[in-house]
């Protein structure tokens, strides 16, 4: 190992231990923050390392909101419908993608590869989900993102990596297309399946556009645009959390702090379960990205 | 519409007089792989309603779309929502916001997770290399609403970074998010936060499986680490980088307009006010249907032909290109 070689190794750890730091600080500043006493908060500056005093009076007055439990319940059944929905049409999808000898492949094929290129836009779009009566309603939140094609692609590939002998010795045995696919090709492909059904139910967590501009009843909005209301000031309409609750409040000060609290509350609240998940199947999201690399 | 799909779908195979060969070759695939086609229904008629049928809409642009006349009897205006846009007040500014966001995006955000997968790459400590990735991976899965939320927060009156700025500059400010020159930095480098792990997971994969006899080689010839990255490591990872090079230029991994939409207020609209976030104001929010489509579709083209231009370069200089 030469002086530069050396000098490098200790640039790199250096380096990289700089970029996890940054990377892993805002998170933990929000969390000390949410169990921070308010006021204490608004006038301490700089780095946050330790909880100022400790409180839960902000998660009591998260928890109390009734629309953040609306939103949280919301987001549970877009999330769970959405992400069967997700997965069926997402294998079905990429079976037909998969068969070797059908005829109409390419054409279905270049059919979904022009979507990724052209699009109609987003007014147009709009003004077809309000056409087809998918606005306001469950089912706007679950039909327009039934489909995502690079997941497609994903599972597409894996079901083509299987031995062509397998399907062919069902075939022998008399098995039809249907049981192919799901005595054969499914079982075979259960950690791509994890992988896209990972996928799919983050992007539906964290999912809030589509629900801003085609939800107009707040008893249906998901978690997300909850949190947009309360983290995103410049939005017109008001939150009722911090105000209501039956928490006294004295002065106009402490209901900013109260207020200021409640967000880093609220960040926790809806973080905390893909967090939660994460380390478990960070390798299952990693291995997706790399049988998604190889077609690429 | 119904018929016009079908037979849209059936196209190749239906003009007149057709070859008796293929006629069978089609009926025998139909009845061998009737149930693929069948679970192909589904999937083919969701495209076509939420891929294309918006295409259709397209044509408002060139129309004085009124929702209450309907499609067929709002009057036809050809190019004048293009030219009103082109000669509006806002054209440069919204077009010159997205080219150098856009810039600024791959200049910075393009280059970082190449970069990390390089350095982290050279690790050879496994625990190390583990958890910078499990942390790093982290920021990726919060969602855009609360990375937003934390930039409003951090960037606030007595935020952090506003602090750390006065503190580094000795002037001071306000929230961070009311000054024009701030946005670009704030969104790039935000975004560089959330995806540089994430990012570099591709790149990573990619460098896994360059051959070790060439770093062998190299050691022979005594070249340092540096210029083992930068004499073998880069150039064989180069096709990936030219491929999400294009898709970067091309736009197709953008989810640019929703974090601006977030992040975005009238004080700064001369730096944050993309064309999509223009599109989604005068569309959504002020329904101002049809001019709002021309420029979303003037859009559309512009993406495209950076797109054709980028895949052509890409063609010519490398062997590598998405086509």
């Amino acid at each position: 190992m030469t002086t530069g070689d050396r000098v490098f190794e200790v640039m790199n750890y250096i380096l990289l231990t700089a970029i996890t730091l940054i990377c892993f600080y805002p998170l933990l500043h929000i969390l000390l923050a949410s169990v921070s006493n308010p006021t204490a908060l608004m006038a301490h500056s700089g780095l946050l390392l330790k909880p100022l005093g400790f409180t839960l009076d902000g998660y009591k007055l998260v928890f109390k909101d009734n629309s953040l439990l609306v939103g949280y319940k919301n987001t549970i059944i877009y999330v769970g419908l959405g992400t069967l929905v997700n997965m069926v049409m997402t294998i079905m999808g990429a079976f037909v993608l998969s068969r070797k000898d059908l005829y109409f492949k390419n054409f279905i094929m270049i059919l979904i590869t022009i979507t990724m290129f052209f699009g109609g836009g987003l007014i147009p779009w709009f003004l077809l989900m309000k056409d087809i009566h998918l606005y306001n309603n469950l089912w706007a939140m679950i039909l327009p993102t039934a489909l995502n094609t690079w997941n497609i692609i994903i599972l597409r590939t894996s079901f083509q990596s299987l031995p062509a002998e397998l399907e062919e010795a069902a075939t022998i045995d008399g098995a039809s297309q249907a049981a192919i696919l799901i005595r054969v090709i499914l079982p075979l492909s259960k950690a791509t399946l994890a992988v896209i059904f990972l996928y799919y139910l983050v992007g539906n967590w964290n999912s809030w556009f589509n629900a801003m501009v085609l939800l107009k009843d707040r008893e249906l909005f998901p978690l997300q645009l909850l949190m947009k209301e309360i983290l995103v000031a410049n939005d017109s309409t008001a939150t009722t959390i911090g105000s209501a609750g039956g928490v006294v409040i004295d002065s106009a000060q402490s209901s900013t702090a109260f207020r200021e609290l409640v967000k880093y509350c609220a960040i926790v609240v809806s973080t905390v379960p893909i967090l939660c998940v994460y380390p478990f199947l960070q390798k299952y999201f990693v291995k997706g990205v790399y049988v998604g690399s190889i077609k690429g | 519409m119904e018929i016009v799909r079908k037979s849209r779908k059936l196209a190749p195979s239906s003009e007149a007089p057709k070859p008796n060969r293929t006629r069978i070759r089609i009926k025998k695939d139909l009845r061998k792989n009737w149930f693929v086609y069948l679970l192909a229904i589904p999937v083919v008629a969701w495209f076509l309603v939420f891929c294309y049928g918006p295409m259709w809409g397209v044509l408002i642009a060139f129309k004085d779309y009124k929702p209450l006349l309907g499609f067929a009897q709002s009057d036809w205006v050809g190019l004048k929502h293009f030219i009103d846009f082109f000669q509006g007040p806002y054209f440069w500014r919204v077009t010159k916001n997205t080219l150098l966001l856009n810039v600024w995006g791959i200049v910075f955000g393009f280059t970082a997770p190449i970069i990390l997968a390089l350095l982290l790459n050279e690790i050879r400590d496994g625990k190390f290399k583990k958890t910078v990735q499990t942390i790093t991976y982290m920021p990726h899965f919060i969602s855009l609403v609360v990375v937003c939320g934390i930039i409003h927060i951090f960037t606030a009156d007595e935020g952090i970074v506003t602090q750390v700025l006065q503190w580094i500059t000795g002037k001071d400010y306000t929230s961070l998010l009311g000054y024009s020159g701030f946005f670009r930095p704030i969104y790039t480098f935000s975004g560089i936060w959330q995806n540089i792990g994430w990012d570099s997971i591709i790149y990573l994969a990619a460098m896994s499986s360059i051959d070790p006899a060439l770093y062998e080689a190299a050691e022979i010839d005594g070249i340092g680490r540096v210029k083992k990255m930068w004499y073998i490591t880069l150039p064989q990872i180069t096709p990936i980088i030219v491929i999400l090079f294009i898709f970067a230029v091309g736009g197709l991994m953008a989810s640019g307009y929703e974090k601006i939409i977030l992040l975005y207020n009238p004080l700064i609209y001369d730096t944050a006010d993309v064309i999509a976030s223009y599109v989604y104001r005068r569309g959504l929010r002020e329904a101002s249907l049809s001019f709002s489509t021309a420029v979303g579709l003037f859009s559309a083209v512009i993406n495209f032909a950076l797109l054709w231009v980028t895949n052509r370069i890409a063609r010519r200089t490398s062997e590598v290109s998405l086509w």
